[in-house]
């Protein structure tokens, strides 16, 4: 039960990441995204393929593999930066078909569909991470990083401005702010830290496939971002422990794991629906 | 001295002439207006000056250096400051951070100084919002900081505006029909807003409808149809000009 709980606290702390670090660009940038998971992707590969072809220290991993989402963000960020949001939702989801895509035909580099077994222990400083509970207490860790980074950002000059760029982006030039920068600037950031996500989730699976990261996954974070309530702090850090939590919960339930799969999909939708129908802002969201 | 100059700049959308041959001096300190019937080609100067429009045709100068070819967020940096015709707020934030958002330099607008707040950040902080409110305090709009400017009637919303084209500390200040939708009382403070203005040594260009507030402000007037500038001049040569009353009233025929 005690070892539960720490799976359970280790996947919200990876999807509490994926979550905040979508909303700062969605939510504060105004900056679409259906692509999220893919960065979580492709940060989960390359810490994959760091440790297990250079063995390089788990810090210098983190940073690489997160750098390397980074880049990829501002590599979609530049080109659709005049788009607007429904010709964005087209193209981020359409690079998250081809980051699957890339993922399930590279072979040579990523296996393909075989995924990469065996991704080794994470070894920080003279510690092994191979207890559940340590584990636990670096990805807690890891999300204390997070949601200090990017609730200083919100807070500050950098996150106002950026706030005006999602309210009006015109308005915002007239003021002199340099809205192309800020935006791809926002969204380095936040895919850089999905990235950091990944490299959690490969270390923890100790496997990854490209089944993990299809496209569906980025709508589970979209989803957490708001039904928690986009825009505001709290907001995806409640999405993302919420929506963790009950259909993980479901396994107490009882059910075949072939049901269980299907209720998760089933409640997931149901809880997006009624967000939806209900309370659009988000449980967390304010009303203007 | 000319702040801003405009040679015979040109402006194509397609096979349609928005803007010929359009030459104009803007002297340091002076309240010019652009007048003009509708679809004269007003606001499509302003786009052109402003940067949100390429010049087909043509140079802009500001200073003396050519601005045209610049984007929008640099032509601001170098002075020019504008309103807009139908006001471009941002409706989810306060009166008070619409203006704060806009002011010069501001440390925090990086990554790394919205990571790491020095104490001069806390210190510039607090400047900022002195100067945030001065702007505020000029049109009048204090007691209504906290609220989101989408709250704000219209009137006031533009007030926000002006406020806030001020909080980029410009040299030339563009204001695109500033009392349209305003009642009578409005349009006059906005009028002794612009004075003040001109008091404190900005130089505006504005576009008006409004032909009371025009020749009551105005050192000098120019006056656009059909995207050509057909007269231009003190108030007194431009309210008795033939070609100006055609444009706006047409000709007895």
């Amino acid at each position: 039960m005690v070892n539960f709980l720490f799976h359970l606290l280790i996947l919200m702390g990876i999807y509490t990441i994926l979550s905040v670090s979508l909303n700062f660009m969605l939510g504060y940038g105004g900056i679409i995204s259906i692509c999220h998971g893919a960065f979580f992707g492709i940060g989960a590969y390359a810490g994959a393929l760091i440790s297990l072809k250079l063995g390089l220290p788990f810090v210098v991993e983190v940073v690489l593999a997160g750098t390397i989402a980074g880049l990829c963000g501002v590599m979609v960020a530049g080109p659709t930066l005049r788009l607007d949001e429904d010709y964005m939702s087209l193209a981020t989801y359409a690079f998250g078909v081809i980051v699957f895509t890339v993922l399930n035909n590279w072979h040579s580099l990523t296996r393909g569909p075989l995924g990469l077994p065996g991704i080794p222990k994470i070894h920080l400083f003279s510690f092994v991470v191979d207890q559940l509970w340590s584990f636990a207490c670096l990805v807690i860790l890891f999300v204390a990083i997070t949601i200090f980074c990017f609730t200083s950002w919100v807070r500050s000059p950098f996150g106002k401005v950026l706030t005006a760029i999602r309210e009006d982006p015109v308005a915002a030039s007239a003021v002199g702010k340099n809205v192309a920068s800020f935006k791809i600037i926002a969204t380095l950031v936040s895919t850089f830290f999905a990235g950091i996500a990944g490299v959690l989730l490969a270390h923890y699976l100790t496997f990854i496939d490209p089944t993990t990261f299809v496209i569906q996954e980025s709508f589970v974070i979209l989803g957490m971002v708001v039904f928690g309530g986009m825009g505001t702090i709290l907001g995806p850090i409640a999405g993302a422990l919420i929506m963790v939590f009950i259909p993980e919960a479901l396994r107490f339930v009882g059910l075949s794991s072939f049901y269980a799969a299907h209720l998760r999909q089933l409640l997931f939708s149901a809880l997006i629906i009624l967000i939806l129908l209900k309370r659009t802002q988000g449980l967390l969201g304010k009303e203007i | 001295m000319t702040l801003l100059e405009t040679k015979g700049l040109g402006k194509n959308f397609g096979g349609i002439l928005a803007v010929r041959e359009f030459s104009l001096k803007v002297k340091r300190g002076s309240i010019t207006a652009l007048i003009g019937p509708n679809g004269a080609g007003k606001t499509t100067v302003f786009n052109l000056i402003t940067g949100y429009l390429p010049v087909t045709r043509g140079e802009i100068f500001f200073r003396g250096e050519r601005i045209d070819g610049l984007p929008p967020h640099k032509i601001v940096q170098s002075g020019i400051a504008r309103t807009f015709q139908l006001v471009r707020i941002f409706p989810r934030l306060t009166v008070l951070e619409n203006v704060t958002v806009a002011l010069r330099n501001r440390r925090g607008e990086s990554l790394w100084e919205g990571l790491v707040k020095t104490r001069r950040q806390k210190g510039e902080a607090l400047e900022n919002r002195e100067k945030a409110l001065e702007c505020l305090d000029q049109v009048g709009l204090s007691g209504q900081k906290a609220q989101y400017a989408q709250n704000l009637g219209f009137g006031q919303q533009k007030l926000v505006e002006i406020a806030r084209a001020m909080a980029t500390e410009p040299e030339l200040l563009l204001l695109d029909e500033p009392t349209a939708g305003l009642s009578q009382d409005m349009t006059t403070s906005v009028q002794n807003l612009i004075h003040g203005l001109k008091k404190q040594g900005k130089t505006i260009l504005f576009i008006e409808h409004d032909m009371r507030v025009v020749m009551g402000i105005s050192n000098w007037i120019c006056v656009l149809n059909y995207g050509e500038k057909i007269a231009e001049g003190p108030p007194e040569e431009i309210k008795n000009n033939q070609r100006v009353i055609e444009a706006y009233l047409g000709s007895e025929s």
